[in-house]
């Protein structure tokens, strides 16, 4: 854990900006909002997702040993399964724990 | 005088019930995954109280879970802004399209948009309200209730996570997991896989180029000016423009529907009726997987 101060600030600073979004809507464009925001509004989130996946494999490499096999398989998992239920505790407690059985079991 | 004060106390305790079973939808999602949130956070060496406080005064789904990386990282903060700005953005467009609902709210205002998730806004732009509730107080109620599933999620999350002994190993996939959900329920029902396959072709590009530290930022403005680039070929499919845009089809479906059934005409009404309760049933479970 780093230091508590530090850690006081990023919730802060997450806490701040997150609710500046949520308000500005009623503080700013009440008479408007600007086409490229709008614009902005219907693409980002698509493409923020996507994103955030790869993010999530920031640290995963593929150019060595398992080669990102738990990865992908527990992230094939979790398509699968969405697909086919359309349920997401399904999908996330499951994925999470086949990868947890991946990493510890199989790859371990 | 008595008999008015006894219609109002009813009101008063009905627009809490109402509230309270619109609600319970989300309340099973709000408390799995603030569970989730809560493992992750504890996982990183932070106890019960942090995860109260980041309930409390953050109150964003994803974000917190991202929020725990960043902790984790020990990420600077103008990597916070940015990471929380990209995340957080869609939440704009909620109330965009809540501008009116909300004008009159009064005192509740301000809590009602602070806890504007994707859950609680899917529960409110319900174009219908029910029967003998006070408009804003069942919107507030909703509000709170909602954040408090999430509050108790999280640090329950916290106390299971490190009073049970398990091999924590491969936890962390969690945070993947959920994204994986919501990048498949957006890439089923969008127009153009075009700005998905942007973020990601973006960000990994970005990723051989940088560090694991620094990647975010350049893959960021990568993504908005990409995003620009394509706006003439994506304007194409998206639909027109319209600031209201959701809110406004959805309200013009229930002001259709109560016309039609004010003016008598049956069969086809109730279809009709039946298509937008369950349209309106998966905006709410859809809900609960994006925040």
């Amino acid at each position: 854990m780093i230091d508590v101060s530090k850690s006081l600030a990023i919730i802060a600073v997450t806490a701040v900006v997150t609710a500046l979004i949520r308000f500005s809507p009623f503080l700013i464009f009440h008479k408007g909002t600007p086409k490229p925001i709008l614009y902005l509004g219907k693409v980002l989130p698509h493409a923020v997702m996507g994103m955030l996946v790869v993010y999530c494999l920031k640290n995963t490499s593929f150019i060595s040993a398992p080669f990102g096999a738990p990865e992908l398989l527990a992230i094939l998992f979790v398509v699968i399964v969405h697909k086919w239920r359309h349920n997401t505790l399904l999908s996330v407690a499951g994925g999470t724990i086949c990868y947890m059985l991946l990493v510890q079991v199989v790859f371990a | 005088m008595e008999e008015r004060q006894q219609g109002t106390t009813t009101r008063a305790k009905n627009t809490v019930k109402q509230a309270f079973i619109a609600s319970l939808p989300v309340m099973a999602g709000y408390i799995v995954l603030g569970m989730g949130f809560g493992i992750l956070l504890q996982d990183k060496g932070y106890t019960w109280p942090w995860a109260l406080l980041m309930g409390v005064t953050i109150y964003a789904g994803s974000m917190q879970y991202v929020a725990v990386d960043l902790l984790a990282a020990g990420a600077s903060l103008i990597s916070v802004v940015l990471m929380t700005v990209m995340v957080q953005i869609r939440h704009l467009f909620y109330g965009i399209t809540l501008l009116k609902k909300y004008e009159k709210a009064g005192k509740f205002k301000p809590y009602m948009i602070f806890g504007l998730t994707d859950e609680t806004y899917s529960l409110v732009s319900r174009p219908e309200l029910p029967e003998n509730v006070d408009e804003y107080k069942y919107y507030f109620y909703l509000t709170m209730m909602n954040h408090s599933y999430w509050i108790i999620g999280d640090v329950l999350g916290v106390i299971v996570g490190s009073s049970f002994a398990f091999n924590s190993a491969g936890v962390d996939f969690a945070m993947t997991a959920l994204f994986v959900v919501i990048f498949v329920e957006q890439w089923e029902s969008a127009k153009s896989h075009l700005p998905a396959i942007t973020g990601i072709v973006i960000t990994a590009i970005c990723r051989l180029l940088f560090d694991a530290d620094t990647f975010l930022i350049p893959s960021m403005i990568g993504i908005t000016v990409a995003l620009f680039l394509e706006k003439r070929q994506l304007e194409k499919v998206l639909p027109a423009e319209d600031e209201a845009g959701e809110a406004v089809a959805e309200a013009k479906t229930a002001e259709a529907i109560t016309e039609a059934e004010t003016a008598g005409t049956v069969p086809e009404d109730t279809a009709q009726k039946d298509t937008a309760a369950s349209s309106m049933k998966m905006t709410a479970e859809e809900g609960v997987t994006h925040d």
